[in-house]
């Protein structure tokens, strides 16, 4: 009942949706009813029912939590279904496009492996030994900062919008990007790895590349500060592992392996 | 497989060149500003008040001297001696790297806009590696930060009896404004305690690391207000220096 009234309203959600593969494809219009509350991807779910029963799409939660609907909603990385409708103009058309740094498969689906292949560089966490009495030990304190890395959902939202590896494809094998870098912060900065990851990241990670332009921060549905909190303390490990002579004579002086 | 072919920069429909043309108007602004200010040599001092981008002031021919460094054969401006320091430091800084690398470099213009120039290497190599030292100019303006709050401090001393103008307010906020700056940099943050990995251990450098933290995240907003304010300061003492206005003496 409640559906049929505000669809008779007769407000419209005007779609501008990506078809096509990486053979080829355009830009095709769809017109839907709106009904409140809705998110863009419930609207492109409307579109597969009413119009499109082929159109692709990967979606998984529709609660912001899975990182599986990342696509471009007017030409700005988003999750579709934490994009709500409303937020738009009455009336104005709304572009759907696949993300665009990765290979378009089909409609808004691309493939990410890229994303796991990076991942499997990662040198993994490797812990202290445990303590006399067979625990290992960590403090509220040092765990604060790590926690924030530990929210990410892996919607590769970050991996898209970087310019390094969107607008140079040829970046991309001397990359890991924006994501990986906030792993790689999450196990240096940890009280009980025992692992080195910085000649890793300066080297095979390619941590020199990021500009610090801070787009990676500007989309991250989970509200991490990437550039901040990962991107930029690991440039300064860099430096004073690599550039900073005098901060490796105090370490040496002080007996620390820097 | 390749990715998704459009001809366009980009498919954003908002405003997004707004931000970068409004960078590029303040800072190119500043830019002029300064340089022309720094290449005077002449009207930097209007007693009690030392502008800025003169101090500390290291010539015997300056107006105000702060410490005789360089002997009357040096006839520059003075200002060249010393502005490379906070020079040096804004144009490595990570928040003014952002800014440029977008604003000027279009690199890139806006998030999901793409780069002007085809190829990138980013800081890896020569001239954007040397962004590295940033940390040196760091230290390098905390000796200076010192010589402002000095210059504060002397612009209560109207001719050997207490006062205040409307000058040493302005000279108070300035070294106030620069301090924050100096001290919410990222570089300092990661000496105070960011390279540690247990804070457990040492709760001092825990305590400071907090603090920067706090100031930190304001950076950005720090570095736009202490840099307008800085160049507010030497337009006031060099209309002052000019005859152009009176200072406003409270005391
Ligand atoms: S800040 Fe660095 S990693 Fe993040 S989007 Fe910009 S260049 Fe990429
Ligand atoms: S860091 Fe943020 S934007 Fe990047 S993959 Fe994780 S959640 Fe997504
Ligand atoms: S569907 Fe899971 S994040 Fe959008
Ligand atoms: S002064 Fe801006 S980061 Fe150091």
């Amino acid at each position: 009942m409640a559906e049929a009234a505000v669809a008779g309203n007769g407000a419209e959600a005007k779609m501008r949706v990506w078809r096509g593969d990486a053979s080829g494809g355009e830009f095709r219009d769809y017109t839907v009813p709106l009904q409140e509350g809705m998110v863009v991807l419930d609207v492109i779910h409307a579109i597969q029912a009413m119009h499109a029963g082929d159109l692709a799409v990967r979606w998984n939660c529709k609660a912001g939590k899975c990182g599986s609907c990342s696509a471009e909603v007017n030409g700005k990385p988003r999750l579709m279904c934490m994009t709500r409708m409303n937020t738009f103009e009455p009336g104005e058309t709304i572009t759907v496009a696949p993300i665009k740094t990765f290979p378009l498969i089909r409609d808004l689906v691309t493939d990410v492996s890229y994303n796991y292949e990076k991942a499997k560089t990662i040198p993994p966490f490797k812990p202290k030994p445990k303590e006399a009495d067979g625990t290992r030990r960590m403090y509220q304190e040092d765990i604060d900062r790590v926690q924030e890395f530990h929210k990410c959902i892996e919607c590769y939202l970050c991996q898209d919008v970087c310019h390094v590896i969107r607008d140079h494809d040829d970046n991309k094998p001397s990359f890991a990007g924006p994501r990986f870098f906030v792993r790689v912060a999450s196990l240096e900065m940890h009280p009980l790895d025992t692992d080195d990851r910085l000649e890793f990241l300066r080297n095979e990670a390619g941590l020199g590349f990021c500009n610090i332009t801070k787009c990676c921060t500007e989309v991250c549905p989970e509200h991490i500060k990437i550039t901040d909190n990962s991107i930029i303390p690991m440039k300064e490990r860099v430096v004073t592992r690599f550039y900073d002579p005098i901060a490796r004579l105090l370490g040496a002086l002080g007996g620390k392996k820097s | 497989m390749s990715t998704l072919a459009i001809d366009k920069r980009t498919l954003r429909q908002d405003t997004w060149w707004l931000e970068p043309m409004l960078v590029v108007l303040g800072l190119g602004a500043f830019a002029v500003y300064s340089t022309w200010a720094a290449l005077q040599n002449g009207n930097y001092y209007a007693a009690p008040y030392l502008s800025p981008f003169y101090s500390p002031c290291l010539a015997i021919n300056c107006e105000h001297v702060s410490v005789p460094l360089f002997g009357s054969w040096y006839n520059w401006s003075p200002a060249i001696l010393i502005l490379w320091i906070p020079g040096g430091f804004r144009l490595t800084c990570y928040y003014y790297r952002k800014a440029y690398y977008r604003s000027f470099f279009w690199s890139p213009p806006a998030c999901a806009v793409r780069d002007a120039a085809s190829g990138y290497s980013g800081e890896t190599r020569f001239p954007f590696i040397l962004q590295n030292i940033h940390r040196y100019f760091f230290w390098a303006s905390l000796p200076i930060l010192a010589f402002l709050w000095w210059d504060a401090i002397i612009a209560f001393n109207f001719g050997g009896s207490f006062g205040i103008g409307l000058g040493t307010l302005v000279l108070i906020a300035n070294a106030a404004l620069l301090s924050l700056y100096s001290f919410s940099c990222h570089s300092c943050r990661h000496l105070c305690g960011g390279g540690l990995n247990s804070f457990k251990t040492a709760p001092g450098r825990y305590k400071a690391w907090g603090i920067i933290t706090k100031l930190n995240e304001k950076h950005m907003q720090i570095a736009w207000t202490s840099l307008v304010w800085v160049g507010l300061t030497d337009v006031y003492v060099r209309l002052l220096a000019h005859g152009v206005i009176q200072d406003l003496r409270f005391i």
